[in-house]
């Protein structure tokens, strides 16, 4: 569904992203994991058109999107979870919600999108800045899914979420490719990888380095965990 | 005079200058709450305002036509000024924005200046708001009260817009995280477009208002700039309901200033604003950044 190309590119002075090559297939949880700083967010930034000068491609089924500004990546089909929420903090949950929609959503109807995430019913007059974490996180989830996207990318949703939340969450994610929405899950938390993803690819230096079915990764975790992602 | 009816009248007065000052500051703040910057340039497109909307009075004989056509003129302007030169410098230092807004306002005041000359103009009201009223049995404008209605639809109008319209919304949600606002599907380009457009619209309908008042003079753009920049400090860069709040105490400040401590008028205004900032430095209504 979505595919990167050789992704170069990154911020005045330091290029981050050495050609990021992957796919992530609908229907599926591709999970990137990686140490700090090798460029996990930049991609996502890369994938959004919210990084300027990018070379490379992205396609999202053939259709090419590099070069687009971020409402035409959106429009485009790209769903968008960012690093640390970026819920709007001065609208209420329900207003969080609508900026996402420029037309009511079908994908999500209301109904479906509470049955999903039943705790926002109860919050859509509260303020982001009043949620807790999870709640955000799951506000911010939801926010994305309004614009009816074809893939999802999320940017370590699991950060400071109780171990409770971050099960709720790997059941969302699991729903969501259940659906045929291709998820782009980039973690630090590898139980949360493990229990989700169908693929897990490892970053370091700005390139992908090792990929593994979920199920062969947990073989080589020790090995895998020891070369690429303690410090 | 009756000190009672005395103050009533001072506080009417009041009102109708904070009105006029809204119309400005309100711009100023949109403008800064979306794009993190002062325009420079608000001053002189009220003073554009001023003069268009004689002009159009003069040639028409309609003040409210005058009251549509300044507007609609200088939000063009805005429109054009903002897709051809600003749109290029959000991603840069805040001061190349500084730099060309305020070429911007000399450019217009030297434009103004050629075109209308260095004479001030000054239209007639129409007759309907020519007259007088009797405020407990003192006589006092009917127009300083039109203003006041004015003032007060404007800040309907607007929160209107902010609160109950998709625009608004945009604007808010791009006023608080402009990237995120993007990347779920909005164009915010469009968005910053219209907002210096209409700031610039409800300045120069400011001024519009304004001329029957104070005439259409060369330098009007810059002793109301002044006090619309306090305002915005007072009130918090960005607020409306700041610039609201902010608008009501500098035209307190002034007029009552004016009249109880003319000797220290000038200095009511800024005394105002060293307390409110030494009290609360982001503004009344403003988030310390
Ligand atoms: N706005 C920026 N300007 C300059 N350098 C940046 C910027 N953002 C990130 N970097 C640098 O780019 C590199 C990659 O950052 P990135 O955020 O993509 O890493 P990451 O893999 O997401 O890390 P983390 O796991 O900490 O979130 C880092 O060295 C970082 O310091
Ligand atoms: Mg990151």
């Amino acid at each position: 569904m979505l595919a990167l190309r050789g992704l170069a590119g990154g911020y005045r002075g330091a290029r981050v992203l050495q050609g990021v090559t992957l796919d992530a297939p609908a229907g599926q949880v591709t999970a990137v994991i990686g140490r700090n700083g090798v460029g996990k967010t930049t991609t996502l930034r890369a994938v959004m058109g919210l990084l300027p000068g990018v070379e490379g491609e992205v396609t999202l089924a053939g259709e090419r999107l590099t070069g687009r500004p971020p409402h035409l990546v959106a429009r485009a089909g790209i769903g968008y979870v960012p690093e640390g929420r970026q819920v709007f903090p001065d609208l209420t949950v329900e207003e969080n919600l609508r900026v996402g929609q420029r037309r009511p959503s079908r994908q999500w109807p209301p109904e479906r999108l509470f049955a999903l995430l039943p705790n926002l019913r109860e919050r859509l007059r509260n303020l982001g800045r009043a949620l807790s974490g999870g709640e955000q996180q799951m506000l911010a989830i939801a926010r994305a899914l309004v614009t009816d996207p074809r893939v999802l990318l999320l940017d370590e949703p699991s950060q400071g979420l109780a171990p409770m939340v971050v099960r709720e969450l790997a059941a969302v994610l699991r729903r969501l490719a259940g659906e045929g929405v291709a998820v782009l899950l980039v973690e630090q938390n590898l139980r949360l990888t493990e229990a989700v993803a169908d693929r897990i690819l490892i970053m370091a230096k700005g390139q992908v380095v090792h990929e593994a079915s979920a199920a062969a990764f947990a073989a080589e975790e020790e090995a895998v965990r020891h070369r690429w992602l303690t410090m | 005079m009756d000190p009672v009816a005395l103050f009533t009248l001072q506080l009417l007065n009041a009102l109708s200058l904070s009105a006029l000052l809204f119309f400005i500051a309100l711009g100023l703040t949109l403008i800064f709450g979306i794009m993190r910057v002062i325009n420079f340039a608000h001053g002189a497109i009220y003073m554009l305002g001023a003069y268009v909307g004689v002009t159009t009075q003069t040639l028409t004989g309609s003040f409210a036509l005058s009251l549509v056509l300044a507007p609609l003129a200088a939000a063009l302007l805005g429109l054009a000024f903002e897709r051809s030169a600003l749109t290029r410098l959000y991603a840069r230092e805040h001061s190349a924005f500084l730099l060309v807004t305020f070429g911007l306002a000399l450019a217009l005041t030297e434009a103004i200046r050629l075109a209308w000359g260095p004479d001030p103009r000054q239209a007639e009201l129409p007759a309907a708001l020519a007259g007088i009223v009797f405020v407990l049995d003192e006589p006092f404008p009917v127009y300083r009260l039109v203003l006041i209605g004015a003032g007060a639809a404007a800040a309907l109008a607007l929160w209107l817009l902010l609160h109950r319209t998709r625009l608004g919304l945009l604007m808010r949600a791009a006023s608080q995280n402009a990237a995120m606002t993007a990347a779920l599907g909005n164009d915010v380009a469009a968005v910053r477009a219209a907002v210096f457009a209409l700031a610039c619209g409800l300045a120069a309908l400011g001024g519009a208002l304004a001329a029957p008042l104070f005439t259409a003079y060369i330098g009007l753009g810059t002793s109301v700039i002044i006090d619309a920049f306090v305002i915005v400090m007072i009130g918090g860069m960005g607020s409306f309901v700041g610039t609201a709040v902010g608008s009501l105490l500098v035209g307190f400040a002034q007029t009552f200033g004016n009249f109880y401590f003319p000797e220290l008028a000038l200095g009511a205004t800024y005394a105002l604003m060293i307390a409110v900032l030494l009290l609360r430095p982001g503004g009344l209504f403003g988030r310390e950044e």
